[in-house]
């Protein structure tokens, strides 16, 4: 009737789609797990030539200082797993922050939720200016969040017209929030775990969730199977506003000095943790966990460096090192799974 | 149009529906229903306006004019979402998956089981999607991902995802091209025994022998209008066939007198697996040999791989006697080989550049000089062979893509024939462009061809093939299953051949040996 594709043509059931997918998953699996072993090998090596790098109050340090960096990998994913990117991040970081500071010192008896909240709905808002020209607009969100990068930075100059904000402004309380620890772990990095668990379960279990995946892996195929797709990149960037807001207000309570320029060049390095724990740039595939995994080690690397007395310029070498190799591991897995998937058999080994 | 009206309105049909792209017009005023408890066929040429019809269906455009009723009451199908809400599930030519996502979220997606909390259960979209497989008869890991999956198995996801809808009304546009027997087999069990359970099929497929075996009634359409319905019991392969074809080959193809010289063009044995496999033809100097067949069946494939854009497994590829290195557009071109691709808007043209730069772009080098292109060399180089090929632009200095589609393809021939080609392959020369400046297109092919040069054309209307080549090949999945002299190149040899049956074989009239059922 046709040429056969092979298959037997006397059996019941046909075996299809062979190759090796348990080994295919088992790559996808070595990828995060590289990441651990990168940290706990810099670490490792870090403590040997300093032990105080493992003292409570060093590691304090660390997880506070990668606090900020995690929630903001967190949106980063949301945006990025639907081949989108924000690169306003930074600049909506900063504006939240400062616009707290400002709250607080209009109305000094402001209860402190309601403060955050400010912070989180003003990110919110800004994410929604990004998602609306992405989604309504179809403008390629590189060329978006390049321009509100600079239009959300320029309001905030505008805004603090040179002025600061310094810690009197604010509430002891406000400010207490980035020294408080429960269980010997800082609040701010609770809430960065918080905010890993939440997105990553939402991201696994909700339909919502699986259909930013699919926008991001075939853009085409999720119009054609009736995703709101416009919808779904609206709600990424919203959250992704929300999340940089809420970084914002953290920022402010553990700096508690804050002006215009509070936030800037944040955006890259979001971008880079996420590629580092494997979000792969043109959507699709990625997980939060490597994305918060991604920016913990950039911090680890950023403070293990002075402590290894390597001098500070080679930090950002390190950091694009880094990246080149996460993304030349992503592709050699890459290539690796999709031998096994198509049943070439495990490349001779 | 229906001779006996159901008692039930249909659960899907199309008024007067048409749908216009710009200046074509895809659709221009086609009826269909699909009854409940029946498999409708539909069948079309190339270009004949299935696929549009299908997108109007599966809510992807909406029809300019007439509509779409649904139980006999006039909907607006908004998008892809309303047509699912609808009951209408479609597969789709083109496999359209998530690759990288699992098969079981890529059947289930934006539809999967839900547990406490609105949360997805895993466990149960797994069985369900192996029940699917189950169903099919295929065995499919649901948790690996989409990602290298054969066109094949592809398809079959494609065909469970269509399955788990439940839907009243099935929509299948070509869903066997890439299947093997048994698999087309399965689908044909599972097809009717979803027309048992009342459910109402659309089937396309330019396999006669799959449309009659499984179809109750059959639509034929030609040039995106209705030619005719009637029960499959009633019709054979060849009154279907007339009817697809049905028009008087336009009498507008210039008249020629070939004379073919010596072997420009030699191609042996020219195989990629899983694409084309045994391709070997030859094409003279002044001779104009198409390359005909239906979409898919491997034609663009096989001059992309000549020409060395695409890599080949197996073969060779000559020009003038010696052979061409694979993978080298570039040693092509400079053995004298040129190409008219199929898409010219993505690979003939570069629609940003002015009309004369695009003309010469072939020749750059050569109009350059210490590697800076000198704008007045460029200007009158182009201004040569875009006279005589009358190209219309009001400026040559404009970006070519203010041009209309037939002059941009006389650019794209003008860039070519700029460097003195002996072979010339042609993919898909007029597609798209308006009647008036075909017949142009076709004159200057055929005087190209007057002037020595070897033209190879990939063209799936048959009147031009028939019209303008001295030999045909047809090509049906990946090979050359026919090569007929222009005396004996009739429509219906080409058509019996591209749909992979055998012109002189099969007793004409006569039931393929599936009608049985």
């Amino acid at each position: 009737m046709s040429a056969g594709s092979g298959t037997g043509a006397s059996a019941p059931v046909a075996e299809h789609g062979g190759g090796d997918v348990r080994g295919a998953r088992r790559l996808r699996q070595v990828r995060e797990l590289g990441i651990l072993l990168a940290l706990a090998l810099i670490v490792a090596a870090t403590a040997v030539a300093n032990p105080g790098f493992l003292s409570g109050q060093s590691i304090r340090d660390l997880l506070l200082s990668a606090t900020l960096l995690t929630i903001l990998a967190v949106g980063q994913t949301l945006v990025i797993v639907t081949r989108s990117v924000d690169l306003s991040v930074g600049s909506v970081l900063g504006l939240a922050a400062f616009a707290t500071g400002t709250l607080f010192a209009a109305f000094p008896g402001l209860p402190v939720a309601v403060a955050v909240l400010a912070g989180v709905a003003l990110g919110a808002v800004c994410g929604a200016v990004n998602g609306a020209l992405v989604a309504v607009a179809r403008v390629p969100a590189l060329v978006v969040t390049l321009g509100t990068l600079y239009a959300f930075r320029g309001v905030d100059y505008w805004w603090a017209a040179g002025t600061q904000i310094n810690a009197a402004d604010m509430p002891a309380s406000f400010l207490g929030l980035g020294r408080t620890a429960v269980l010997g772990v800082p609040v701010p990095a609770l809430v960065a775990l918080a905010v890993v668990l939440a997105a990553g379960w939402y991201l696994a279990s909700y339909r919502s969730g699986r259909e930013l995946y699919a926008i991001g892996s075939e853009p085409h195929a999720a119009r054609l199977s009736g995703i709101p797709v416009d919808r779904r990149i609206f709600a990424a960037f919203v959250v992704n506003g929300a999340l940089a807001g809420l970084a914002g207000v953290l920022y402010a309570a553990r700096f508690g000095t804050l002006d215009a320029t509070v936030g800037t060049g944040l955006e890259l390095q979001v971008v880079a943790a996420a590629v580092v724990g494997g979000v792969a740039i043109f959507g699709g595939s990625g997980t939060v966990y490597g994305a918060a995994l991604g920016a913990v080690l950039l911090t680890t690397i950023g403070s293990a460096l002075p402590v290894l007395r390597v001098s500070g310029f080679w930090q950002q070498a390190v950091v694009g090192l880094l990246i080149l190799v996460a993304i030349g591991m992503d592709r050699i897995l890459a290539v690796r799974a999709a031998r096994r998937l198509r049943g070439g058999g495990p490349d001779g080994t | 149009m229906a001779p006996h009206p159901p008692p039930d309105p249909p659960p899907l049909a199309l008024v007067d529906a048409a749908k216009s792209f710009g200046m074509v017009r895809a659709l221009r005023g086609v009826s269909l229903d699909l009854r409940a408890g029946e498999i409708h066929g539909l069948c079309g040429e190339n270009g004949a306006g299935k696929s549009t019809l299908v997108a109007l269906l599966a809510g992807v455009h909406q029809p300019d004019a007439g509509h779409i009723e649904i139980d006999g009451a006039p909907v607006a199908l908004s998008g892809p979402a309303a047509a699912q809400r609808a009951g209408v599930a479609v597969i789709y030519q083109e496999p359209t998956l998530f690759p990288d996502l699992s098969v079981a979220e890529n059947i289930f997606m934006g539809r999967q089981p839900l547990r406490g909390g609105r949360r997805i259960d895993r466990r149960a979209m797994r069985t369900a999607t192996a029940e699917l497989f189950a169903r099919l008869g295929v065995r499919i890991d649901p948790d690996r991902p989409a990602r290298g999956l054969s066109i094949a198995d592809q398809q079959l996801v494609e065909i469970a995802k269509a399955l788990s809808f439940d839907a009243r009304v099935l929509v299948m546009d070509e869903p066997t091209a890439a299947l093997s027997g048994v698999e087309v087999r399965r689908l044909f069990a599972v097809a009717r025994a979803l027309r048992g359970n009342g459910a109402a099929i659309l089937f396309i497929s330019h396999r006669f022998d799959e449309v009659f075996a499984l179809c109750d009634r059959i639509t034929v359409m030609r040039d995106g209008g209705h030619v005719g319905t009637g029960r499959a019991a009633d019709l054979t392969v060849d009154a279907v066939v007339r009817q697809m074809v049905g028009r008087d080959i336009a009498t507008l193809y210039p008249e020629r007198t070939p004379a073919p010289g010596a072997p420009v063009l030699e191609v042996e044995e020219l195989g990629r697996r899983g694409v084309f496999s045994g391709v070997g033809f030859t094409v003279r100097a002044g001779e104009v040999v198409a390359l005909a067949g239906l979409v898919g069946a491997g034609r663009s494939e096989v001059v992309r791989a000549v020409f060395g854009i695409d890599r080949y497994d197996s073969g060779t590829v000559a020009v003038n006697g010696r052979p061409l290195p694979p993978n080298r557009p570039a040693a092509a071109m400079a053995a004298g080989v040129g190409l008219v691709p199929e898409d010219r808007r993505q690979q003939g043209l570069v629609m940003e550049l002015s009309v004369e730069r695009n003309a010469t772009l072939t020749r750059r080098w050569a109009l350059s000089r210490f590697g800076l292109l000198r704008r007045g060399a460029e200007a009158s180089a182009a201004a040569g062979w875009l006279g005589r090929l009358r190209v219309k632009a009001g400026d040559t200095a404009a970006p070519v893509a203010t041009l209309s589609g037939g002059n941009q393809q006389k650019v794209v021939l003008a860039k070519w024939l700029a460097g003195e080609p002996a072979v010339l392959i042609v993919d898909e020369p007029t597609r798209g462009i308006d009647v008036g400046t075909k017949a142009e297109v076709h004159r200057l092919l055929s005087e190209l061809a007057g002037q020595g040069i070897a033209v190879l054309m990939v063209s799936s209307e048959l009147p031009e093939v028939l019209g303008m080549a001295d030999r045909v090949l047809v090509m049906h999945e990946g090979r050359i299953t026919a090569e007929l002299h222009r005396d004996d190149a009739t429509e219906e040899a080409v058509m019996f051949a591209a749909t992979g049956q055998h012109a002189g074989g099969t007793a004409p009239g006569g039931p393929p040996p599936e009608a049985a059922r």
